[in-house]
């Protein structure tokens, strides 16, 4: 099958007002690779939520660093990188040991990269130095995307 | 930007807050401040209605969690209505139908209120 890749970015303040215009940018990728309205919808929910946790521990709630959102478009796999010049936290002490407790006694650390874990098919992160701290998202398609023919 | 609104009414010993737009990161404190003004009042019979409510991320959700042991505590409660598929979605993922009443009605859950009416109101 021969495939190839797209890519498309965009680039936003560290600012939770920026947030509906990323869900924006992703959900309309998402329909044009050919997702529907329920994967499309937790696409968008993930990207917020990792654009969330980097504005809020990254760059600590700093409106003026810079978030760059590239979407990778190639056969099935749908993938946005989401990457930063903040502070490298590790995600996975954000992550709740116990999802009743967590709900229960008002810790709210941790549910963005819980949803985000069970909305993708894979999240990655990698942080190297000198390199910005990048988040990765994945999704496959179950079927050949729109527009891309083996 | 009117991306999100809160709008609230109150009637029958009951208080409604009903929410309109996208309820995310940026806008959770509006909502928050909604539940303190709530608190601040001693008004602890709290319906949300969802009916508008287009998109609620982790940092929405969270909200509900901050308010719900002390408006609890009081013997009141946080109830949740009309909400949409997809909403309701993202409640079910993180577990929240066993800890919160969600009903499909707004009145149903006024009912609820009323056939337990207790001292806070």
């Amino acid at each position: 099958m021969s495939s190839y890749t797209e890519t498309i970015s965009k680039s936003i303040r560290s600012s939770t007002d920026q947030l509906l215009d990323i869900r924006e940018f992703v959900e309309q990728a998402a329909r044009e690779f050919g997702f529907g309205d329920e994967e499309s919808s937790n696409i968008v929910l993930a990207v917020d939520e990792a654009c969330t946790n980097v504005i809020k521990h990254a760059y600590a709630g700093s409106p003026n660093g810079e978030i760059r959102v590239t979407i990778l478009r190639e056969g099935t796999r749908f993938q946005i990188q989401i990457q930063d010049h903040g502070r490298t936290f590790d995600p996975e002490t954000l992550r709740p040991p116990d999802l009743k407790q967590q709900l229960t006694h008002y810790r709210r650390g941790g549910l963005g990269v819980y949803l985000m874990r069970r909305l993708m098919d894979r999240v990655e992160y990698a942080f190297r130095p000198g390199q910005p701290n990048e988040v990765r998202l994945t999704k496959f398609l179950a079927r050949p995307a729109a527009g891309q023919r083996g | 930007m009117s991306e999100f609104k809160v709008h609230h009414r109150e009637g029958e010993g009951v208080n409604v807050i009903e929410l309109k737009g996208y309820l995310d990161a940026h806008t959770a404190t509006d909502l928050e401040t909604a539940f303190q003004r709530l608190l601040n009042d001693r008004k602890y019979n709290i319906v949300v209605n969802c009916r508008d409510l287009t998109y609620i991320s982790s940092a929405g959700l969270g909200v509900f969690m901050a308010y719900i042991e002390d408006v609890r505590k009081n013997r009141g409660d946080i109830k949740l209505t009309n909400m949409s598929t997809k909403v309701y979605n993202v409640f079910d993922l993180l577990g929240f139908p066993i800890l919160y009443e969600i009903y499909k009605e707004e009145q149903e859950a006024v009912r609820k209120f009323n056939e337990h009416a207790g001292p806070s109101r």
